[in-house]
């Protein structure tokens, strides 16, 4: 038998049908779904009279519009925020669909929950209607972000129709240097690649810098892999993620587990598997990084200064002019003269308990910078608890932050949490569009700890000055 | 579905490079339970100023483009989110094709779930194709699905390429869902074969 990737593999094992063209009907194993793109598709099942064809297999989960402060027990002020968050209600239990309601312990950012729950499993398929469903690819899952007709079509069918993208290996190799993290490995490549670079791909990351990072690091990491264009992100799973799966509530038991633990050992990449594009990054390259521009390619090292126009070419040009206009941001500046308005930590890029702990190691003991907006949103109430217990909770409101309850809150800005005109954040999240964080606010993409510094100085800072 | 077969009409040039899913359609936008009425929040924060006044130099409010059939946009159109309200916003607009030498996979994807042809074409194409559009409402573009060509206001043609599955559903105005249940036997088959091989699934 011909070598294999990692991909080919788990490819191979979910095709339930395949025309002569290619055209795949791929089998589904997991369908995640959010209120803010499920109800036209569940709208669309009732027109046609249609049925979920699984429901065991399709869990929902309200994020994107709940708010984090703590009345959103009496409900979501917002009408039409409160409208989709109900529609869900009603579509998960008229479907009988698994669901944990917005006030449920286990509520969170849908891409963590799933992990967390131990839904998202090695070598499955799983999609969601949400482009960072990249994100399971930490587990050697094959995950793609898909539009609401699709959230529709994995609904009525349990497949997705697809045809089979090309294979590009991502290797950091060696160690990263303290101070820097999984976040700046993603925004590193990005960087590199560019965010059409992976277009038309499913990126395999691997390398001893990703091996060594924990399963919380490798979310973050696959979690961008969308930013880089590619359909999907994957790292072969590994005792670091046996050891993660085991024991979750919907994970394998017993002799279903040992089973499992028999497949799962044979997804990796076959010694002589041929991939279409080879990237390689040196862990003791990459730097601490933040993002200057309003796309997420638009990244360099904290210690470098923004950039000219001049320094692109093509279309390019005009975007930094664009960019730098909208950022308000003057060429030559160096990075870390750029002062701060807000801060913002969470999303299911960094709003887990390892992002919350590096926060922690950056502020413990010390107060933020006078008059700086500071907020911690964990990525799910679990998330929240662990913090809480481990005593980091007490850690960020005696250093200043706003810790507040699970959501995608000021990623993408639908709940309150937004930035006003030109307010300019330092964020975690994993998008520095125009208008992403709110109308005309300005984001720098950051890792936890660089966040957590920018917090204590008021300007982007770099972290390793403070540790 | 509408189908799609020739569309003869104005095209709109955007020649920005990396125009996002936020910019299509800001999410303060996406808060509805329904499919259609996004066109009059296309490209919102581009379009218009905050007291909902026009911004007059932006392309779709110059009266020559208002009623743009066809969009010539950079690389990398459709970049970020999921969201489909990005093409439902378009095609709500009127715009039923957009041609670029690059989309974000799912964007394109989406495009053609909703009667919208994404065309790529090598950079020269679009840059003859931009030049088109920038002539004007005279300037009528012609985009034949069946031919796969494009015809510019001066007669020059251009192919191009489009998967056939997909064209096949555009041309037809075909539902993938309905398509897809034609195959029920095959999922039912795979569903016992991993039921075994993948009990815990
Ligand atoms: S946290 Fe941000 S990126 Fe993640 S699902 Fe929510 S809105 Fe999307």
């Amino acid at each position: 038998m011909s070598p294999k990737t990692l991909y080919d593999k788990i490819w191979d094992a979910h095709v339930a049908h395949e025309a002569e063209d290619g055209t795949t009907l791929l089998y589904i194993d997991r369908h995640l779904v959010h209120e803010v793109t499920s109800a036209q598709a569940f709208e669309g099942l009732r027109m046609t009279g249609r049925t979920v064809r699984a429901p065991d297999k399709t869990i929902a989960v309200p994020d994107h519009n709940v708010p984090t402060t703590p009345d959103r027990v009496n409900g979501i002020e917002n009408e039409e925020g409160r409208i989709q968050v109900a529609a869900l209600d009603t579509n998960a239990k008229e479907f009988g669909i698994h669901y944990y309601p917005m006030n449920d312990i286990r509520q969170g950012i849908v891409h963590i929950v799933g992990p967390e729950q131990g839904w998202t499993l090695p070598g499955m398929t799983v999609v969601c209607g949400d482009s960072h469903t990249a994100t399971h690819g930490a587990f050697g899952a094959l995950a793609h972000g898909i539009g609401t007709s699709e959230v529709e079509h994995v609904l009525a069918t349990q497949t997705l129709i697809q045809k089979k993208s090309k294979n590009m290996k991502v290797e950091i190799t060696g160690k990263l240097q303290p101070g820097v993290t999984a976040k700046d490995i993603t925004l590193a490549v990005i960087g590199e690649t560019g965010t059409a670079g992976g277009t038309g791909y499913v990126i395999e990351y691997c390398g001893e810098a990703i091996r060594d990072l924990s399963m919380e690091g490798r979310m973050t990491v696959c979690n961008m892999a969308i930013e880089g264009g590619a359909r999907a992100g994957l790292i072969a799973p590994d005792e670091t993620t046996f050891k993660y799966v085991n024991g979750r509530a919907h994970a394998p038991k017993g002799a279903q587990w040992e089973a499992a633990m028999d497949w799962w050992k044979t997804l990796f990449t076959d010694e002589g598997a041929e991939f279409d594009l080879v990237v390689t990054l040196k862990g003791e390259d990459i730097q601490p990084v933040v993002t200057w521009g309003t796309s997420p390619e638009d990244v360099l090292p904290i210690t470098a200064k923004v950039p000219f126009p001049e320094d692109f070419t093509g279309g390019k040009v005009d975007a930094v002019k664009r960019a730098l206009d909208y950022m308000g941001l003057e060429s030559g500046t160096n990075l870390t003269d750029i002062e701060i308005d807000t801060v913002f930590i969470g999303s299911c890029t960094n709003g887990r308990i390892e992002d919350l702990r590096a926060v922690a190691d950056v502020v413990k003991g010390k107060k933020i910078k006078d008059g700086m907006r500071a907020m911690i949103v964990p990525g799910s109430g679990l998330v929240r608890a662990q913090a809480e217990e481990e005593g980091l909770g007490d850690i960020f409101v005696e250093a200043g932050f706003e810790w507040r309850l699970a959501g995608c809150s000021m990623c993408l800005a639908m709940n309150p949490d937004q930035l006003s005109e030109h307010e300019r954040c330092a964020s975690t999240s994993n998008r520095n569009f125009e208008g992403r964080q709110g109308y005309k606010g300005r984001t720098h993409l950051v890792s936890p700890a660089m966040a957590a510094a920018a917090a204590l100085t008021g300007k982007l800072t770099d972290v390793r000055e403070l540790v | 579905m509408e189908k799609f077969e020739k569309l003869q009409g104005v095209a709109a040039p955007m020649p920005l490079v990396n125009i996002d899913t936020d910019m299509i359609i800001p999410k303060v936008h996406l808060k509805s339970i329904k499919r259609t009425g996004f066109g009059k929040n296309l490209f919102d924060e581009m379009r218009f100023n905050r007291d909902g006044t026009e911004i007059a130099d932006f392309v779709l409010n110059k009266p020559q483009y208002r009623d743009a059939d066809i969009l010539v946009a950079g690389d990398n159109f459709g970049c970020g989110s999921s969201r489909e309200h990005a093409p439902w916003a378009i095609a709500d607009f009127g715009i039923k094709c957009v041609i670029s030498t690059s989309f974000a996979d799912i964007f394109f994807n989406n495009c053609f779930k909703n009667g919208i042809l994404p065309i790529v074409l090598p950079q020269e194409q679009v840059d003859l194709l931009m030049a088109d559009a920038e002539k004007g409402a005279n300037a009528r573009m012609t985009v034949d699905l069946v031919a796969q060509e494009i015809t510019t206001s001066d007669g020059d043609v251009i192919k191009f390429d489009v998967d056939a599955f997909k064209k096949h559903c555009l041309l037809e105005g075909l539902d993938d869902i309905g398509l897809t249940m034609e195959k029920a036997a095959s999922i039912d088959t795979f569903e016992e074969k991993a039921a075994q091989s993948r009990p815990w699934v």
